[in-house]
């Protein structure tokens, strides 16, 4: 599994960062990047969807 | 106390400050999802109410039709002086692009989830303190004696004031927001902030601190200091965002597992649980409504929209949208799908958001440590603040 955050939709509300701070960096702006390039442990796949699913400005994609 | 007219009809005549939208919106809100999705009122000017998710976030990122540059949900109704104190209101909540793009990057980093982390030790230790001060007495009021200490204390820290002053900020604050309908209210707690403000950063010129008014005091932008009014802006902002909003969400989250034993039991026993549960009390209690201004007329899913028409902003109405979520009337601490927007969505998305978070889980976690279990007192009545922002304002407890 592999995930992408948008940084064009990506408005700082820090979910993804607060569900799976192993996959997420936040910059001091709150913009959020994914750790590496962005591939997902087995052991974390779930903690990468639960951050899909709560992302309010849909701007993280599994690629 | 307030009357107003009763509401005769809520697609056409809906009343934020009606009395029965105060206390209890949500059946409101659930019948005009189904009747009347984006409700219209001529109450205190042309206003409208969307209901719906899509078209609250929808309407949120269309920043091109529906303007921040009035965001108050009651309408200033006095006399507004020739030459304002604050030209651009308080940035970046009552700015467009391009104000609204730098001002909100220099207040960002203040809020950023490592610097709040920082808060973190003192919001515990206030909290504890509060607590010390009625856990022997079996009883205490969970809004006034404990919500609403906790914000303007971690505020008045970051900012560098005297959290000595705490009730007066609390006082002015209140004035501007839940009594915005009063105009002499409004203008003493405009007038209190602005005047503290003003001498605040006369002291700050003279011998800077390492707070945030000081910095926005030493920042340049192309070249040039900051101009005065837009760091009383700013300042005032921090302030009177940061208090009542996250007091109401404390507030409102005690009351929910005040009423609800099972919650409150299992986020007494349960710690993981919390950071879930947190977003989820938020969902379901979220405190804030905002304005937007119509730009120019537009026609949006039907609605024929003037130019200065007011849109509020039902963030808290999005948020129990069953469209967006299961069951979105019940409180499910483990939700796991919830995309709430209980700070706003797109780029006026709360600034304050991560301290936020920090205060209510700190505050929780604090509060059902040292009383796992409490009800509301027998008899006591339970009052609730609407309008711009909806909490608990008396919230009597009892605990063994």
């Amino acid at each position: 599994m592999k995930i992408r955050v948008d940084p064009d939709k990506c408005q700082g509300h820090a979910r993804c960062y607060g569900l799976a701070p192993e996959l997420f960096e936040v910059d001091d702006y709150g913009l959020s990047t994914v750790v590496g390039d962005g591939s997902v442990p087995p052991e974390l796949e779930d903690r990468a969807r639960l951050a899909i699913a709560n992302c309010p400005e849909f701007a993280i994609d599994e690629v | 106390m307030r009357t107003t007219a009763p509401v005769s009809e809520w697609g056409s005549d809906f009343d934020v400050l009606d009395p029965q939208y105060i206390a209890d919106p949500f059946g409101i809100w659930d019948q005009l999802r189904t009747t009347c999705p984006i409700a219209h009122t001529e109450r205190r000017g042309s206003t409208w109410l969307p209901t719906r998710y899509e078209d609250v976030t929808a309407i949120a990122h269309d920043i091109e039709h529906f303007s921040s540059l009035e965001v108050a949900v009651i309408p200033f109704e006095g006399e507004e002086p020739e030459e304002p104190v604050l030209p651009y209101g308080l940035p970046p909540i009552s700015a467009d692009p391009p104000l609204h793009t730098w001002t909100r990057r220099l207040l960002l980093p203040w809020f950023s989830h490592n610097r709040v982390e920082t808060y973190e030790p003192m919001t515990r230790g206030l909290c504890s303190g509060l607590i010390d001060g009625f856990i022997s007495d079996g009883r205490a009021d969970a809004a006034s004696d404990y919500a609403q200490q906790i914000p303007v204390r971690v505020i008045a820290h970051i900012l560098g004031v005297s959290p000595d002053l705490a009730d007066t900020f609390t006082g002015w604050v209140r004035d501007v927001l839940e009594f915005a309908d009063d105009q002499d209210r409004r203008v003493n707690g405009v007038q209190g902030l602005l005047q503290y403000f003003i001498a605040e950063v006369a002291k700050r010129r003279a011998q800077p601190g390492d707070d945030l008014l000081s910095e926005l005091l030493q920042t340049d932008v192309d070249g040039a200091p900051i101009e005065d009014s837009l760091v009383l802006g700013a300042a005032a902002l921090v302030l009177i965002a940061g208090v009542d909003t996250t007091w109401s969400a404390i507030g409102s989250s005690l009351w929910h597992l005040a009423t609800h034993p099972d919650d409150r039991k299992r986020m007494a026993e349960d710690p993981d649980v919390m950071a879930l549960a947190v977003e989820e009390l938020l969902r379901a209690y979220s405190p804030v409504t905002m304005a937007r201004i119509v730009t120019s007329d537009v026609e949006y899913a039907g609605c024929h929209m003037k130019a200065g028409d007011k849109i509020l902003m039902n963030f808290p109405a999005a948020n129990r949208d069953p469209e967006v979520f299961e069951d979105a009337d019940e409180v499910i601490l483990d939700r796991a799908h919830n995309r709430h927007v209980a700070f706003g969505s797109g780029i006026h998305r709360c600034a304050g958001s991560n301290l936020a978070r920090m205060e209510l889980r700190i505050a929780l976690e604090e509060w059902l440590h040292r009383i796992p279990e409490f009800r509301l007192a027998d008899g006591e009545e339970v009052t609730w603040a609407g309008g711009q922002v909806r909490g608990p304002r008396l919230l009597p407890v009892v605990f063994p």
